[in-house]
């Protein structure tokens, strides 16, 4: 393992800072992927940026109704708030879905937004991927990709990303807030992380040096009655191999507003406007939800070993939506 | 001197772990935790290519690092003598047999042990070591129609083969031929291999995790040539094992490098290194044909299992063996076959054969009584044998039918429906399964000393092995009884080859193996403190040896039995099984420690279910190594997926031939526990899934009906 630096940062424009002035540095919140990732040589940084002891903790209602979660929150604190649970209950089922605990406990929102893939040929660096080492190639086409991505994907990678937390949050059309060396700024989260592409290497539209300050959910009455399942190898402390973020209005028996995102299918939460589309003001049943399900998943280009998530994201957006009408409807 | 009269049976009875508070406070030591002045660390180095040669290995840069001391190598290592034959017959795994030659059989083959000042030193430089290799293509394609295919006698012969075959499938009335597939599954103890090796006044002294000291003392003899008076090997605390801690090449690296620097040097295998150097169970692709009666009386039986191993040593999980105890037919065959791959050597792992075996037989025997509408429990009490199977031996004792009738009326089997399909709770669909399960009951010789200490209490020392089985504590029980005190008076010392030869934690067969040597000792000291006046002050000390003994056993056929129950519920739409509960009923023998056999037992049906759901290596055709060589990648079943598990056993009355009357419970308890919960998938499903484990994806593109 390489030696590395480790330092405590108090204001955020002294994390900027620090940042702006080591480019092999790194922020460190709950250390609950970087630090695995550093003992198995994924990321040599020369020096950690402790970002946890920064005024980022607290969850506020914003003045429109919205609620504004700073970076350095624990996705503990995150899922048990009042508010969160109140009007945003998929986030929180979200959140209690993902790691353990104990992860939990140390894990920051900004963290969970820029953790990396669980791809195994990432995580092993005797192996070629074009995320780690781009242009090495991309052994997963060829080789073991039974919970890879379906959606958005290219020849180069067919990474997923691993949040339970961010599908929620696109769900919810979240905005994330950061701070650079110039001053602040905002990506709404659906721009966050970037298309794979050829440059599977290249993640989030974060300015280099850039610090997540917080994540702002905007007012969203919908999203009162929404609903998070997360399809898994094992009942507990496994990531997704699909899940899926709902929220549903139904009036008169016709889908006045719904919100659909999904996990584990994509290299970053994929909303499903598509599917959105279809839906509102259409009527709220099986075959609707069906047809919208596979209007989303239109687009899917599945390997031969991952083609079971296109019926999973069908058969889950079918079931997740008819619970959320018929409770609606009582 | 102990009255008689005051002593009350403490086998039996149940007792928490005599060094529990010193595991749970942290006194207790594990190998990798052992302070030592001068400490030097090791640190491996695996191949990244799966076939070829060592062209070069670029020490000096390495060399240069903060802290390296050396960089061991097939050119600079020490000569070993690797045609030696070992305490359990068979010559040593090439594995362990470090840095000879500049051939690489597998990905993860160990080429080089990086020495230095430090843990962390010596991890960044074996990682930035450079190793230049000659590639040769690899095959490590598994399954498939392999004609390379040889059978191998591993710890029991390949092939048994009785009766014409083919003449009594085509008179049976009811006839199965299936294929069953289990994937490449791997031990991963919570504590990884650890050993730090020394040179004390001209004795060889390693501090250890192993499942005997005897036997990684005499493979370190052996490979180094060394007097065997000159090694010791302690093996204090060991937290878990499984089958994968025997002569490994953490031993081996740490004694070459002690050797070379003359100072202590610890080896600690990471996870990810343990996926390569422990073993693993083998894949295995079984064919099982069974043909019946009407009434469910089996004409015909074959069992057939291929399996895998590497191009430098034949290792074989013999499947297909578990029907030689279980089940008789008037045409009787079981073979194993394995094909040498580009991979790994393969070893033992909790209930080798059995445990995969059980699978294919017992959901074969689910697929019979579905077919002939016998009931699965009938099916199997119509087929208890008289006799061994295949030996012909008597059996000491036969309670499958009696676990099973038990199993049934806790469980409430006579309340199902055979149906399958039928029952829906909310998006789950629910069902119930059964298997039978069987485990020999061997045992081996060892030797034991107790000593009568002055004070009035008693000093037990064996070279045994608590792997966290409750061994030590079992043996303190069994000790008590012999000496007729209380378990507080006696002190049970472990994990030390200087206590003299005794047979390691595997096969079921410590507790059986150690608790007779320690009986037989224990027995004759008793006798000798009724004849002395007093206890002199260095004590008055037996020792038993039990090689007669257990050479003298008649020969039957004795074995452990169980019923397993399981109930699950599937959900059909995204592929989800989940066990709601378990039910196991076994007839093993005299319990010693119930609180820690019903750990054991429990342990082991978890183990099934994480064998039926979850456990799977998966190999990179590519590269030829693995994917995912972690316990993030390969999953084993969480608390979450362990519901409501009940372990139970008969009070087996004791054969009257058997001085002991105690037989293994290690690994009863997984055997049979997947096929359980496969069956119960059917029953829940109506889709029978004959390949380990059943994921999700399996279970959602299988459809609602097969």
């Amino acid at each position: 393992m390489k030696e590395f630096g480790y330092q405590r940062v108090h204001d955020v424009s002294g994390a900027v800072a620090v940042l702006g002035a080591d480019p092999d540095a790194r922020f460190l919140g709950g250390g609950t992927n970087l630090v695995d990732l550093m003992k198995t040589g994924v990321e040599r940084p020369a020096r950690l940026v402790d970002v946890r002891e920064l005024p980022l903790d607290r969850i506020e209602p914003t003045r429109d109704g919205g609620l504004s979660v700073g970076a350095t929150v624990t996705n503990s604190d995150l899922a048990v708030h009042p508010e969160v649970r109140r009007r945003y209950p998929a986030l929180t089922q979200a959140v209690l879905a993902g790691a353990s605990g104990q992860l939990r406990n140390m894990a920051t929102v900004g963290g969970n937004l820029l953790q990396r893939t669980r791809c195994g040929y990432f995580a092993d660096v005797t192996k070629p991927c074009n995320k780690r080492v781009p242009g090495s190639g991309c052994p997963a086409v060829e080789g073991e990709h039974h919970n890879h991505a379906i959606l958005g994907v290219s020849e180069h990678c067919v990474a997923t990303h691993p949040s339970d937390m961010a599908v929620a949050l696109t769900a919810f059309d979240a905005v994330v807030s950061y701070e650079t060396a110039d001053g602040p700024g905002e990506l709404p989260l659906a721009d966050f992380y970037l298309p794979v592409g050829d440059t599977p290497h290249l993640e989030t539209a974060l300015p280099a040096g850039a610090l997540i300050t917080g994540v702002t959910l905007p007012p969203a009455p919908v999203a009162a009655r929404s609903r998070y399942r997360k399809v898994r190898e094992r009942a507990s402390y496994a990531f997704a191999i699909g899940s899926i973020a709902a929220a549903l209005d139904v009036r008169d028996g016709l889908v006045r507003e719904v919100r659909l995102a999904f996990g584990a299918v994509a290299s970053r939460p994929w909303r499903a406007r598509t599917a959105e589309g279809v839906l509102t003001g259409a009527p709220a049943d099986t075959v609707t939800f069906a047809a919208a399900a596979d209007a989303e998943l239109a687009a899917a280009k599945p390997l031969p070993h991952n083609a079971y998530k296109v019926t999973l994201m069908r058969n889950l957006v079918v079931a997740v939506l008819t619970e959320l009408a018929e409770e609606t409807a009582r | 001197m102990t009255a008689p009269t005051a002593h009350r049976s403490s086998v039996g009875t149940a007792h928490t772990r005599v060094e529990g508070r010193d595991k749970v406070t942290g006194a207790a030591r594990y190998a990798g935790e052992i302070p030592f002045a001068e400490l030097a660390h090791g640190w491996l180095v695996l191949s990244t290519i799966a076939c070829g040669r060592i062209r070069s290995v670029h020490t000096a840069a390495v060399l240069a690092m903060p802290g390296v001391l050396t960089v061991l190598h097939h050119e600079n290592a020490p000569r070993v003598d690797s045609g030696h034959v070992g305490v359990l017959g068979v010559p040593p795994d090439p594995t362990a047999v470090l840095f000879q030659h500049d051939r690489v059989p597998h990905l993860g083959w160990p080429v080089a042990l990086v020495v230095a000042e430090t843990s962390e030193q010596a991890r960044e430089a074996a990682e930035a070591l450079v190793v230049d290799y000659e590639k040769e293509p690899h095959d490590i394609a598994f399954p498939g129609e392999r004609p390379d295919a040889h059978p191998v006698d591993g710890h029991v012969p390949a092939v048994t083969e009785k009766g014409d075959l083919e003449a009594e499938l085509a008179a049976s009335a009811a006839v199965v031929d299936v294929e069953y597939t289990t994937p490449e599954e791997h031990h991963n103890p919570m504590e990884p291999h650890a050993a730090t090796a020394r040179w004390d006044g001209g004795r060889l002294d390693v501090f250890d995790s192993n499942q005997g000291s005897t036997w990684v003392a005499d493979g370190l003899v052996k490979l180094f040539s060394l007097d065997p008076a000159s090694v010791r090997v302690r093996s204090e605390h060991v937290g878990g094992g499984f089958g994968s801690k025997g002569v490994r090449a953490h031993q081996v690296a740490a004694v070459m490098a002690a050797t070379a620097l003359q100072r202590p040097v610890r080896v600690v295998m990471t996870r990810r290194q343990m996926f390569s150097l422990a073993g693993y169970r083998s894949p295995t692709t079984q064919r099982v044909r069974l043909g019946a009666d009407a009434d469910g009386r089996l004409r015909a039986l074959e069992h057939d299992c291929l399996n895998l191993t590497s191009t430098v040593y034949d290792f074989v999980e013999p499947g297909a063996a578990v029907a030689r105890a279980l089940y008789d037919a008037d045409a009787h065959r079981t073979a194993n076959h394995v094909v040498r791959l580009d991979v790994p050597t393969p070893t033992w792992m909790r209930a080798p054969g059995e445990a995969p075996g059980s699978f294919a037989l017992e959901a074969a025997l689910d697929e019979l009584a579905e077919k002939a509408g016998i009931d699965p429990i009938e099916l199997r009490v119509r087929n208890e044998p008289e006799r061994g199977p295949v030996s012909g031996l008597p059996f000491s004792d036969h309670h499958l039918p009696a676990c099973f009738r038990e199993g049934a009326r806790r469980f409430g089997w006579a309340e199902r429906d055979p149906r399958p399909g039928l029952r829906r709770e909310g998006r789950w669909l629910l069902g119930t399964g059964t298997a039978a399960a069987s485990f020999p009951a061997g045992a081996a010789p060892s030797t034991a000393a107790v000593t009568a200490e002055a004070d009035g209490t008693f000093t037990v020392r064996i070279a045994a092995s608590d792997i966290g089985t409750g061994a030590r504590t079992a043996l303190t029980l069994i000790a008590a009884d012999a000496l007729r005190t209380e378990p507080e008076r006696v002190r049970v010392r472990i994990g030390d080859s200087d206590f003299g030869p005794a047979f390691l934690a595997g096969g079921s067969m410590g507790t059986r193996t150690w608790g007779w040597a320690v009986m037989a000792a224990a027995g004759e000291l008793r006798e000798r403190l009724v004849a002395e006046a007093a206890v002199p002050p260095e004590g008055i000390t037996v020792r038993s040896d039990t090689t007669q003994a257990v050479a003298a056993l008649a020969q039957k056929e004795r074995h452990a039995f169980g019923a397993q129950f399981a109930e699950v519920a599937v959900d059909v739409t995204t592929g989800e099984v989940r066990v709601r509960r378990m039910l196991g009923i076994f007839a093993a023998g005299r319990i010693v420690n119930p609180l820690t056999a019903r750990g054991q037992l429990v342990g082991g049906m978890t183990w099934g279910i994480s064998m039926a759901l979850h456990e799977e290596a998966v190999r990179d055709q590519v590269t030829g190594g693995h994917y995912g060589a972690d316990l993030a990648g390969y999953h084993v079943a969480t608390h979450a997926d362990v519901p409501h598990i009940e372990a139970d056993w008969l009070d087996e009355a004791t054969d009257a031939d058997d001085p002991v009357g105690i037989k293994g419970i290690g690994e009863i308890g997984i055997v049979g526990a997947a096929a359980a919960i496969a069956n119960a998938v059917w029953h829940a499903t109506g889709v029978r899934h004959r390949q380990l484990p059943i994921r999700p994806d399996r279970v959602l593109t299988a459809g609602p009906h097969a």
